[in-house]
This record gives structure tokens, C-alpha cells and sequence, in this order.
């Protein structure tokens, strides 16, 4: 789940770490009002969960209330990566010396939390890392004993020659791993950590994601979801415990596992459809899961065929087939369907299926070829 | 032969009289797996099934049973604990299916169970199976045939669904390992080629990759160095869109190196025959000279 940066930077300041101080506004009323309070010159940042916001036109230097209200007025409502902005936050326009990148992200190979740091931070991060990696420094974290005191001081000193200033970046790692932990993130990026002529150390861009096992048992974090800044039908499937990403083509798809989920739109793909979605109902027998799974693959006005890959195994090929009679007794489908199930109950689900007038195939292969043809208007 | 588990694995399961370990439980039971205890706080004195006594912790199972890997199917926020507990008690085969182990969890085990020397496979898998000898975890054994194909998977279904080519077209299997679809793993696609490779039992492997990571580029190159076996690859995900999450926790583009058209070029520089869709495994099998037994080779 990613986190808006205002609620990351709530985030670093419960753990210690310098953040300005900041409004989020809804209106560019409220954006005025909200500069007037922190002395005028303020930056304005669109609350988005897309990367390359100020390269998208989402953050704007503001000298004065005014300014602020007219930049705000244009930010709110606009669109950046298919997201809506509907928030803003306003803040101090910061006098920065320095730009560093920190981040640290829970990395597959080395299977522990890798600390990145890096001089060179500020928006061009991402070439940074493409085309100058070694100025990137990197430290995989012993998760028993965390980021210990030297490690981190010698990372501050790739960022600051000085001192006084490497410590107190120092203690921003040492914090922003401690926040690691305590939110269940599996990214934290601070991008800027800039200086202030005053020789302070502050963060003043945030991002967190936080692993989505976590938030079971950190219900304080699942509160942050913001719904209106996702895709309404991604919110829908996951209220109905289902893994749904919409995609371009017309063949809705609807399969039980992840692997063979993604195997399945790359079939459609290799039969020369496109696929509509990636949704896997999961491993359990949920005959209303079935009926939710339908109801968003038909929404979707793109979608000309839908198509059923089922393997039992914990699945029940029954259940799934009496999700599908009850979900079309509800409402009535508009566009071809295609069954495909196998493995446990299989004998039983065809019965129910053919009673209620579909028919089910038992071959991933051919079901995915008419599924694609009935996509396209033609018979297989 | 086989890898992992085999006719001497002697099973203890945690959190067996759950809702998921129970119903496994029995499908072990009636496969054929030597079920030697169960685990469930608080319910130590009970009989599972009227044959499996169940126990209140694992090290007090281990003793009395002399069990030799354990199975978890414990609700993810209890997870790590049980794979601690079970690696504490020196198991020397721990596979955990729960899925939605908090990744961070699994920072702090891998070091715990690496120290033990215990083997762990998932979080966030389907198991293993050595088709007529043992079964650990949920693979559905009725799709499964004794043979010498090796197969390995971080995915569940599409492992089935390859399987499934595999038996109906007469290519048993020596072992199958679903190795999960999470970011942080106990045992990787290398661990399992290194085991086919030194199991004589095991006459070629298949390899079930996905998006993310670059566990399967790993693999290749273990391949291209260590592998007289013949591999055939299949990675998912050809249409998946970068940087979203596609069910599996691991199974995300971000950057360079995690899309499936860099990991079949991989496999293939390895000299890995890579399917095109599922349906090519046994083809592609033939191709690199395997056998099915009524061809004349063990298989």
C-alpha cells in the first residue's frame, strides 16, 4: 500500500526526523489560507500516488498567497499517471545548500533491508542510479542487531565531509530504519534530505510503501488507505478479497493463482487477444467470490469475451461453477464466456454448468482460443 | 529417489487442527505420507483422525516422535513464530504454505533458520510432492505420477497445470517443489537444480519462473556452470504491466532485469529450452532427448 507523502512525513516526525512544517488542503481557498500561515513562500505539491509528480506539473513554487491559491487551483483536478490530484500539500519553500537521496527498500538477494545513500539525490534519482551506480552506497542491514552506529555514520560521511552534519544524517538512517520496522514498510524513500543554511539536516520529500501482509496487524497504518486515489474497480476487488489489475484488451479473465493467472493472459497474448485484466480469485471455495469476480470483469465496457481457467486443488471446481450460475441468474451476461476447469470436483462442476445451459471445457489451450475468438466477434 | 522428502520423511504438522491444517492433514494422510504428530497450543493429549497424536509444542512432538520436517499452514501473523519454533527444535525440513508473511518477518527468520541448519521452503507455497513416496504441503496428488522429471515452481497453479501436461503425457515426476511467490525465500531455484542434479533419480527438471526479481538470471547462469541435466523453462508474465503487483508478493517489474522477456533470453543463453506457453513442456522435453517410459527410458 503506498503511503501520500504528507502521511509519510507524519510518519518520519513521530520517529524524530526533521520534516518543514506543512498544510494538505482540498481547495485553493484552503491553499491561500494555509500559505498566509506559513509566511507566504510556499511550494505546492500534488498528493498523488505516482512517481515524477514535479516533472508532471504537480509541484509548484508559490512567492506569495496569492500565487498559491492560482497554483493550487490548476494542480487540483489535474490528472498524472491516470490518478486524479485531490489533495495538495503546502509547504515552506525551503533555502537548500545540498540535495542527498536515503532509501531503504527490503532486498530479495541479500534477503535483509538494504540502506542506500546517495550525494546525488534530488529528481533525477532514477538516472543516478542507471547510469552513475557507484554513486550510490549501499549497506545490507543485519536485521538482528539493526543499523549500528558506525555503519551509519559512515554513510553519513558520503554525504557530508563535516562532522557535526554526517552525524546528523547518521541519526536519519538510524531513525528511518527504526521506522522501517515500526510501520512494516518495504520502501522508505527521503528524496531530498537537504541542508539548511543553518546546518540542519532535514527530509523534505517523503515516500513510503508499506507491505500489504502488514496491515492486518497494524490497523493504525491500513487507516491511511486513501480509496479515492486508486482505481475505483481495484478497490472493489480487494474489498471482495480478490486481486484485480486493470489492463487494455477484451478478454476479461478470471483464474484462480496468480502464476497461472499471469500464464493465462500471456496465452491470450500468444492466441493473438489481448487481455483485459489480471484477477486471481485466490485459493479458497468461495462461491461469492465467483459472483464479485464477474461483476468487475463485466463492468469493464472493453471487455467482448470472458474467460474461466480454473485448476482445482484447494479450489473447488464446483464452487467456482456455482458462482458462475449464481452471479449470471443475478444479472445477465452481455458478452460470451468461456469455461475452462480441471482437477478437484471437476465431474461435479460440468454437471452443475450444463444444467444451467454453459459449457465447460477441460483443455487451457483451446478454452483460451475461443475465448480470444468470441473476443473478436468470430467463432473459434 | 527424490529430493527433500521421500518414503523417510516423517511429517509433523503445525496448526493441525485448523481449518486448512486438518483438511491437508487428511489429504496427506490418505496420500500416503508418514503423518507422525501435530501441533496446536493448548490441544497437546489429542488424536488427530484417531491416529496422529497432537502435541502442545514441536520440540515436545520431536522427541516423542521422532519427526524429521514439519509443515505450517498457522494464519501469516503467527507464521514466523511457528518457523522459528520448528527450526528451534533442530528440524531439518521446515515448508511453510501460509500465505501473507509479513516480508519483513522473513528477514528475521532466514538468519535464525540458516544458523539451525534447517532447510526452510516458502513462505507462500504449495509444498512438495515425491509422487508415491511422500507428500508435504498441497499439491493435489492425483495429478502427480512417479518418474524422473524434476519440477520446480514459485508459483501454485500453473505448477498444476504443468504437472498435469507432464502425467497425461507419460513424464512421471521424481519430485515436484512449489518454492513460493514471495520476495524472501528459504530455499531458491538454485538449491532445487543443485539437488536434481545430484539425484540420480531425476533424469531432466523443469524450471516454472515469473516476473520480478532475478532469481530465474541466477538460476540460468547455475545452470550454464553446474547442469549436465537437460532444463526447460517457462516464465510467466509476458503481459504484465511494470511496477504493479501481480498477486504474488515477489512478482512485480521494477526496473531492469525483472520482465519476462530478459529472463527467457536468460534461460535461453543458458541453453534452457524456453516454452512458449505450458503446453510446449513435453515437446520441448522430447526435443532435448527425454524419454517417456513407454519409449524406453526410467522416467
Amino acid at each position: 500500500m503506498n503511503l501520500h507523502e504528507y502521511q509519510a512525513r507524519d510518519i518520519l516526525r513521530r520517529h524524530g526526523i526533521l520534516v518543514p512544517e506543512g498544510e494538505v488542503v482540498t481547495t485553493a481557498a484552503a491553499a491561500r489560507a494555509a500559505a498566509e500561515r506559513l509566511g507566504g513562500s510556499v511550494v505546492v505539491k500534488a498528493q498523488v500516488h505516482a512517481g515524477g509528480r514535479g516533472k508532471a506539473g504537480g509541484v509548484k513554487l508559490a512567492k506569495d498567497p496569492a500565487e498559491a491559491e492560482a497554483v493550487a487551483g490548476r494542480i487540483l483536478g489535474m490528472q498524472i499517471k491516470g490518478l486524479t490530484v485531490h489533495k495538495v500539500l503546502v509547504t515552506p519553500a525551503a533555502d537548500i545548500r545540498s540535495e542527498s537521496y536515503l532509501g531503504i527498500i527490503v532486498d530479495r538477494v541479500s534477503q535483509r533491508p538494504v540502506l542506500m545513500a546517495s550525494a546525488a539525490g534530488g529528481i533525477d534519482i532514477e538516472e543516478v542510479a542507471a547510469k552513475t551506480p557507484e554513486k550510490i552506497h549501499r549497506l545490507a542491514v543485519d536485521p538482528r542487531y539493526g543499523l549500528l552506529a558506525h555503519q551509519a555514520l559512515a554513510l553519513g560521511f558520503t554525504l557530508y565531509p563535516e562532522v557535526t552534519q554526517a552525524r546528523a544524517a547518521a541519526a536519519v538512517m538510524q531513525k528511518l530504519y527504526s521506522a522501517v520496522y515500526d510501520v512494516g514498510a518495504s520502501l522508505v524513500e527521503i528524496n531530498p534530505l537537504v541542508t539548511t543554511p543553518e546546518g540542519k539536516v532535514v527530509a523534505l520529500d517523503a515516500k513510503i510503501v508499506v507491505d500489504d501482509n502488514e496491515l492486518e496487524r497494524r490497523h493504525d497504518i491500513a487507516a491511511l488507505r486513501d480509496t479515492t486515489a486508486e482505481a475505483p474497480s481495484e478497490v472493489q476487488a480487494r474489498e471482495a478479497g480478490l486481486t484485480f489489475i486493470k489492463l487494455d484488451g477484451t478478454v476479461g479473465c478470471c483464474v484462480n493463482g496468480a502464476g497461472l493467472a499471469m500464464a493465462t493472459m500471456d496465452l491470450v497474448k500468444y492466441y493473438g487477444g489481448d487481455p483485459a485484466n489480471f484477477l486471481d480469485i485466490g485459493g479458497s471455495s468461495n462461491p461469492q467470490k465467483v459472483v464479485s469476480a464477474l461483476q468487475i470483469i463485466t463492468a469493464d465496457e472493453s471487455v467482448r469475451a470472458i474467460l474461466f481457467n480454473i485448476f482445482g486443488g484447494i479450489t473447488r471446481c464446483d464452487d467456482v461453477a456455482n458462482g458462475i450460475v449464481q452471479a449470471t441468474g443475478q444479472v445477465p451476461l452481455t458478452v460470451p464466456i468461456v469455461i475452462r476447469l480441471t482437477g478437484t470436483n471437476e465431474q461435479e462442476a460440468v454437471r452443475i454448468l450444463t444444467k444451467a445451459g454453459f459449457s465447460a471445457l477441460t483443455d487451457m489451450d483451446e478454452a483460451v482460443k475461443q475465448a480470444v475468438a468470441a473476443a473478436k466477434g468470430v467463432a473459434a | 529417489m527424490s529430493i527433500f522428502a521421500s518414503k523417510s520423511t516423517r511429517l509433523l504438522v503445525q496448526g493441525i487442527t485448523g481449518r486448512d491444517g486438518s483438511f491437508h492433514a487428511r489429504q496427506m494422510l490418505e496420500y500416503g505420507t508418514s503423518v507422525v504428530a501435530g501441533v496446536t497450543p493448548g490441544k497437546g493429549g489429542q488424536t488427530f483422525e484417531g491416529k496422529v497424536p497432537v502435541f502442545n509444542t514441536v520440540a515436545e512432538a520431536v522427541r516423542a516422535t521422532k519427526a524429521n520436517a514439519s509443515v505450517i499452514y498457522v494464519p501469516a501473523p503467527f507464521a514466523a513464530s511457528a518457523i522459528f519454533e520448528a527450526a528451534d527444535a533442530r528440524l531439518p525440513l521446515v515448508v511453510c504454505i501460509t500465505e501473507g508473511v509479513p516480508v519483513l518477518d522473513m528477514t528475521k527468520v532466514i538468519p535464525f533458520v540458516r544458523e539451525q541448519g534447517a532447510r526452510l521452503i516458502g513462505p507462500n507455497c504449495p509444498g512438495l510432492i515425491s509422487p508415491g513416496q511422500s507428500k508435504v504441503g498441497i499439491i493435489p496428488g492425483n495429478i502427480c505420477k512417479p518418474g524422473a522429471i524434476g519440477v520446480v515452481s514459485r508459483s501454485g497453479t500453473l505448477t498444476y497445470e504443468i504437472i498435469h501436461q507432464l502425467s497425461t503425457q507419460g513424464y512421471g515426476q521424481s519430485t515436484c517443489v512449489g518454492i513460493g511467490g514471495d520476495p524472501i525465500l528459504g530455499t531458491n531455484f538454485i538449491d532445487c537444480l543443485a539437488a536434481f542434479e545430484a539425484d540420480p533419480d531425476t533424469v531432466a527438471v523443469v524450471l516454472i519462473g515469473e516476473i520480478g526479481g532475478s532469481d530465474e538470471q541466477m538460476a540460468a547462469e547455475f545452470v550454464k556452470a553446474n547442469m549436465q541435466k537437460p532444463v526447460v523453462g517457462f516464465i510467466a508474465g509476458q503481459t504484465a504491466p511494470p511496477g504493479r503487483r501481480m498477486g504474488h508478493a515477489g512478482a512485480i517489474i521494477s526496473g531492469a532485469g525483472g520482465t519476462a522477456v530478459e529472463k527467457m533470453q536468460a534461460l535461453e543463453r543458458a541453453g534452457i529450452s524456453v516454452m512458449k506457453r505450458p503446453a510446449d513442456v513435453v515437446p520441448l522435453l522430447r526435443e532435448r532427448g527425454v524419454q517417456s517410459p513407454s519409449k524406453g527410458a526410467r522416467c
